[in-house]
């Protein structure tokens, strides 16, 4: 397996790597020998099917669940062990699989919810400043509860929230998950936008055309295990690929 | 919740139709009943109106105590999703604590020559000792059973509960305990034309006090944001690096605290507590929670207010104009039955209308 064969050649370190990563659950094996490496300014994304360990992979990196064997290097420091908020607190944020906003609290609090564990009074302002000019439209919605908002405004306030930590890398769960075909254009955009403003994101993704449309390299898993992992046009034009997973006959 | 109701409407147009019409049997009853009784015993005369308006002080009084015991019982439905049983034995502990303190201040004079400073002290006795035993069930009781069904906690919430009864009684005896009475609140204030006792008046003041605290702490703070966020989505919250079990001790600290003060506030008001002091009150006030819709913190403020005042006045309003002998002993048959008429008519609570809607 060549994973990141074309990047990590130039002496580069990932900025997050999960390495001969095991997660069990219970008795059931569900990743095997899972290698991933993303390197600072990459997109990088996972594509699979259902039930192929995706999610999982994502509870490993966030620390639900901790491998049994293989270890989560974040910046070249080991993190798996750890408690969640000190992973997060370490420069991991996410935008949760539906977005999973805070409907009770206004736009403003889930915002302040994404810098909980942040004490500088004026960095948050300025991470807020950058939000809003991200999405303009969050701004005329701040005092509304986030319930109340479309899908769409619900996504950006998601990605903001996870933003307002200043991550070294967000993970993105399924972006395109229960939306309508415009809204996952849109947040394939978004995407798209915050990585040109210098974040490293980790997409997982069962749309695989969408998701390589936007990525410089992707991982496929299958059944727990990564089977492929190229960059994101030679996985375009893999014939594999092209049978299972981008819908195209023969 | 969808589900059980979505099953229970599922079942068949005649169960449904029966259930139907028993309910707004009883709706019409209700109505009519409390209109009924209300309309005698105003007409009757029986009660003077400045005896109904001291009815009503004394109902708000008591009512404020409920609100102060029924936040721990939501704030913990919030965030746990099951309800403590123990927490009306986490009232009792901080009013019998402190009617140790208040005695020893009392034989020491203290309690003569300093009143004021000698019921701060109490207070904060009470709301240690209530704060401690919340938290100490916490950690024993429920922590161990985090990721159980429901049903798990509320079980060892009634064994915490009778633990703590016995412990007491064990300890200290069964016998009733009698706290000082406060001679510089002897007599009553005049307040917009009601009587107020002074007793009943600082209850009534600290109490309000002690909810604009937590109001202001649950929804003005980061730790306030924590609880919200935790009692929302755990996971989520735990995403955004909130340390989800000290904010759940947390809960449990502020929501003994505020059971401490209704500790003092009760000792204040009726001077004896025994062992036993925290079983009714403690029904009474997650009645209030389940009346203001379990789960909001308003809502439980709003429910306790409504329960006093209902089971002060109800009695000599409803029951007493229905002919009922006796009827201001049974204060308690009008609270529980409150609840019930509530349930019917309104089953998600005064403020339940959120917590329905989300969840539907």
């Amino acid at each position: 397996m060549e994973t990141g064969a074309d990047r990590g050649g130039d002496g580069r370190r990932p900025i997050l790597e999960l390495r001969d990563v095991d997660t069990h659950y219970g008795p059931i094996q569900i990743l095997k020998d899972v290698t991933i490496e993303i390197y600072p300014g990459e997109i990088v994304c996972l594509l699979g099917g259902n039930a192929s360990g995706k999610t999982t992979t994502l509870k490993t990196i966030l620390g639900y669940v901790e491998p049994s064997h293989g270890a989560v290097f974040l910046d070249g420091e080991e993190i798996s062990g750890l408690p969640t908020q000190e992973r997060v607190r370490r420069g991991i944020s996410m935008v949760p699989e539906n977005r999973r906003l805070f409907k009770r609290m206004t736009v403003r609090e889930n915002l302040e919810m994404g810098a909980y564990l942040r004490d500088d009074r004026e960095g948050i302002e300025e991470d807020m400043e950058r939000v809003f000019e991200l999405f303009p439209r969050v701004k005329d919605r701040l005092n509304q509860r986030a319930g109340t908002l479309s899908g769409g405004e619900q996504q950006m306030v998601a990605v903001g929230r996870a933003l307002m930590a200043r991550p070294k890398v967000l993970l993105m769960d399924e972006p395109s998950m229960g939306l309508a075909p415009v809204l996952v254009a849109q947040n394939f955009e978004i995407i798209e936008q915050i990585h040109e403003q210098g974040t490293t994101v980790f997409v997982v993704e069962q749309n695989a055309n969408m998701a390589l449309s936007i990525a410089d390299r992707g991982y496929v898993l299958q059944t727990g295990q990564i089977v492929l992992a190229d960059t994101a046009s030679a996985l375009l034009e893999n014939p594999e690929m092209k049978k299972a997973y981008l819908g195209e006959l023969e | 919740m969808t589900a059980a109701s979505a099953a229970a409407t599922g079942r068949g147009p005649s169960r449904f139709g029966f259930v139907k019409g028993f309910l707004w049997a009883v709706r019409i009853l209700a109505v009519f009943g409390i209109l009924w009784g209300s309309y005698f015993s105003i007409t009757g005369g029986r009660l003077s109106f400045d005896q109904w308006k001291d009815l009503m002080v004394f109902g708000v009084a008591q009512g404020s105590v409920y609100a102060l015991i029924a936040l721990g019982y939501t704030m913990v439905y919030g965030v746990l999703g099951f309800i403590n049983f123990a927490h009306g034995e986490v009232f009792m502990s901080g009013a019998m604590i402190g009617f140790f303190a208040a005695n020893y201040l009392n034989q020491t004079g203290l309690w003569a020559s300093q009143p004021f400073l000698s019921l701060f002290i109490v207070l904060l006795v009470c709301m240690t000792a209530s704060t401690l035993v919340a938290v100490g069930v916490e950690r024993v009781a429920y922590r161990p059973l985090r990721n159980a069904p429901r049903l798990i906690p509320l079980i060892t919430s009634i064994g915490a509960s009778f633990f703590l009864q016995y412990a007491f009684r064990g300890l200290f005896g069964a016998g009733v305990k009698s706290y000082p009475a406060v001679r510089a609140l002897d007599g009553a204030w005049n307040v917009l034309g009601f009587r107020v006792i002074k007793t009943q008046g600082i209850v009534i003041l600290a109490a309000v006090g002690m909810m604009v605290l937590l109001y202001l702490l649950v929804e003005r703070t980061k730790t306030g944001r924590a609880m919200r966020a935790v009692a929302e989505d755990q996971e989520i919250a735990r995403l955004m690096g909130v340390d989800v079990d000290r904010t759940i001790v947390t809960v449990f600290a502020v929501g003994g605290a505020m059971a401490g003060v209704a500790g003092l506030l009760w000792g204040l008001v009726f001077q004896q507590v025994f062992f036993f002091t925290g079983f009714l009150p403690g029904i009474k006030a997650f009645t209030s929670a389940v009346l203001g819709g379990i789960g909001n913190i308003v809502g439980a403020m709003v429910g306790g207010l409504v329960l006093g005042a209902v089971e002060s006045i109800g009695p000599s309003l409803v029951l007493a104009g229905l002919g009922v002998p006796a009827a201001h002993q049974l204060k308690d048959v009008v609270a529980f039955l409150a609840l019930v008429l509530v349930l019917v008519f309104r089953p998600t609570g005064i403020m339940g209308e959120r917590l329905a809607e989300e969840r539907a």
